[in-house]
């Protein structure tokens, strides 16, 4: 059965689009496509987060040509890439320090979602799919540090695999069957090069689907208030793919500093010493970006719960639309819930920084009382904020509040930094 | 260093706060010392990495190996061809199988690697009171504090204090986490004599051949410094340019 489908362009496009209409379709998604005027910079995170993944994958399929899945080369193909391989010191600072960025630019946009009750009605599942992104991401930048096969790949890889020994009855058999032998070895190291070259194909396509559901509703926006026809919105292009690009300058101007001027701070030195069974560093450290779920899982003595809390800590936010029962969206309008979220993000930062330092003396209680707060924000604060909070009165429209100027409560749009 | 400073400066605007982690514990200060290659701009100091070679080939060789680090590479740090072929010609590796299916050793060649002089890691154990002498290749990378850390740790060396117990064949080292390093003070006044005529005094040779070693380490560091220079300018230039455009467009938005 042939769709009714009438293709708008003529000529040769007309042709084309009439036979394979994706190019109507990116017309409509990618040019048309009606967005809220009053976007923040806070809204240009998730196009980040998309050529971010983009650079990861073009990088690692290069290196990947160059290196070897292997126990006793994988370190020295490294090396080789670093040394011998046309500018592979340059593809492998950009995919090292590229993955520190996609998290920075994840959690930014997390956050953000965070703030402006990005995940309410009707967005719950895009904000899932977005959840599920991240565990995708954290397996394969997991996976990605071991391949070097330097200390802290070996070592890191036997903590984190061990976590699911923790699992009552069949753990230490699941343990085993994810390490391919009795130890991290050379069957883990090639699975996980198999995995973390499969995850990222796997991220662009729940990327897709996250894209899907975005499209269905639009951008939410500063006033979390759904846009009232026309006066409110503007097409996505010209407008959001310049402001995206001057963001991405930004974006590549920051990555650039340390790729180009230090490119090593923000990994370890362990990991240029290669992998060894017999010899244990002192501090077993993971990447900052999984230092706050670190800090959770060191917070819970019993290993079993403490496994719990740090996969919950990520679970929660899969059921965060149904745990934050205000019908408002946007931080702005809630001034208590204001201060929780900004108590939260203090708090995360707090958890990365325990999660670096040794489990001993302060550190433990402070990790302690932080996991508690990080759990009680969203099972608790958020429920019980959302029947007895007041929130301030919605403006009426997004383009109410330009109109009329500043000095209203909504006036989001004259904060300096979208005055640009 | 300064490139760690501007680092810190930029990672603590990211919000990012690892680099207390990354401290060495139980040893005292890693005194600053001013490399060449530090900063921007900075390079490798050609003369103190020569020295620095001289240093490893008749010191520091006698235990480690560099096994990422080929000889043809030296190139870089100013040697001709027939000079890298004569440093690469002290060496002797082992080759083969010849047409007997025989191993044979060899005058390396520059294509080679700097070899380990042991055959094994049991047998450098052995010959090390059970300390294994470890690859030199990335060296400074693979410490915290880098070529700082190397060059204070090559002349950290003390007396013990007088309640230490330091087992034979262990020495002690301030700057060394735990102090009790198994590799001797091999660095005195005097260890080598410059072919350029240089005093060679310990501090001299330390901060000589920890330069060659942050070469060996990161042998393309002056090429990604020039790289990124020009990279940053450019993308700063087309960033004001974008927003630039970005402000055009909005104008009739705001």
């Amino acid at each position: 059965m042939a769709s009714d489908y009438k293709t708008p362009y003529s000529g040769v496009l007309g042709w084309l689009d009439d036979r394979l209409p994706v190019i109507n379709f990116a017309d409509q998604h990618l040019r048309f496509y009606p967005t809220p005027k009053n976007l923040t910079y806070a809204w240009n995170f998730g196009s980040l987060a998309g050529i971010a993944l983009v650079i990861m994958i073009v990088t690692g399929i290069v290196l990947a040509m160059h290196y070897t899945p292997h126990e006793a080369h994988a370190f020295g193909s490294v090396e080789k890439i670093m040394r011998d391989v046309n500018y592979g010191w340059l593809l492998r600072y950009l995919h090292m320090n590229g993955a520190s960025f996609f998290f920075i630019v994840v959690y930014i946009h997390i956050f953000r979602g965070l703030y402006y009750g990005s995940y309410k009605e009707p967005r719950e599942v895009l904000w899932g799919l977005g959840v599920i992104i991240l565990l995708l991401m954290m397996g394969t930048a997991f996976m990605g540090y071991t391949l070097p096969w330097g200390q802290m790949s070996f070592w890191g890889a036997t903590v984190i695999t061990n976590l699911f020994s923790a699992i009552p009855v069949v753990g230490e058999e699941i343990t085993r069957w994810l390490w391919g032998g009795f130890a991290v070895g050379n069957p883990t190291l090639q699975r996980f090069f198999a995995l973390h070259y499969l995850l990222p194909f796997v991220i662009a396509a729940v990327v897709v689907l996250h894209l899907v559901a975005l499209h269905r509703y639009g951008s939410n926006n500063p006033l979390g208030i759904n846009p009232k026809g026309k006066q409110d919105q503007i097409p996505f292009h010209p407008y959001y793919t310049i402001k995206d690009l001057f963001g991405l300058g930004v974006f590549l101007i920051a990555l650039s500093v340390f790729v180009f001027f230090a490119p090593n701070y923000m990994g370890h030195a362990d990991n240029y010493i290669p992998a060894d069974p017999l010899v244990t560093p002192p501090h077993i450290v993971p990447e900052w970006y999984f230092l706050p779920f670190y800090a959770i899982l060191r917070a819970i003595p019993d290993k079993l719960l403490g496994v719990v809390a740090m996969f919950g800590s990520i679970a929660v936010l899969f059921v965060l639309p149904w745990l934050d029962r205000s019908p408002v969206r946007s931080g702005k309008f809630r001034p208590i819930f204001k201060q929780f979220y900004w108590l939260l993000v203090a708090d995360v930062i707090l958890l990365g920084y325990v999660g670096a330092m040794p489990p001993e003396g302060i550190w433990i209680p402070l990790g302690r009382l932080a996991t508690a707060y990080y759990f009680a924000y969203f099972l608790v604060i958020l429920p019980l904020l959302g029947i007895f909070e007041r929130p301030k009165p919605l403006p009426n429209s997004i383009s109410e509040p330009v109109l009329k100027g500043g000095g209203q409560p909504a006036g989001a749009t004259a904060k300096p930094m979208d005055k640009a | 260093m300064k490139t760690h400073l501007i680092a810190a400066l930029v990672a603590a605007t990211l919000g990012l706060g690892t680099g207390a982690a990354h401290a060495a514990e139980g040893a005292a200060t890693v005194p600053d010392h001013d490399f060449s290659f530090e900063g921007v701009f900075g390079t490798f100091d050609r003369a103190a990495a020569q020295r620095g070679l001289q240093v490893y080939n008749q010191v520091c060789s006698s235990c480690h190996g560099m096994e990422y680090v080929p000889f043809r590479t030296l190139k870089d740090l100013g040697y001709s061809e027939d000079q890298v072929e004569a440093i690469a010609a002290q060496y002797t590796v082992t080759a083969g199988p010849n047409d007997q299916g025989e191993m044979y050793e060899k005058p390396a060649e520059p294509t080679d690697t700097f070899p380990m002089p042991y055959d094994n890691r049991q047998a450098a154990m052995n010959a090390n009171g059970g300390a294994y002498p470890v690859d030199l290749s990335v060296i400074t990378q693979a410490r915290p504090g880098g070529p700082e850390y190397i060059r204070a740790l090559l002349i950290g060396y003390e007396d013990p204090p007088a309640d230490t117990n330091l087992a034979p064949g262990q020495y002690w080292n301030k700057y060394f986490p735990g102090h009790a390093i198994g590799m001797p003070q091999m660095l005195t006044d005097g260890a080598v004599e410059y072919a350029d005529g240089t005093e060679a005094t310990a501090e001299q040779m330390a901060a000589d051949v920890a330069t060659f070693l942050h070469w060996a380490a990161e042998p393309h560091m002056e090429e990604r410094k020039r790289m990124g220079i020009k990279v940053i300018l450019f993308l700063l230039v087309f960033t004001g340019l974008l927003y630039a455009v970005k402000r055009k467009i909005w104008s009739d938005v705001h």
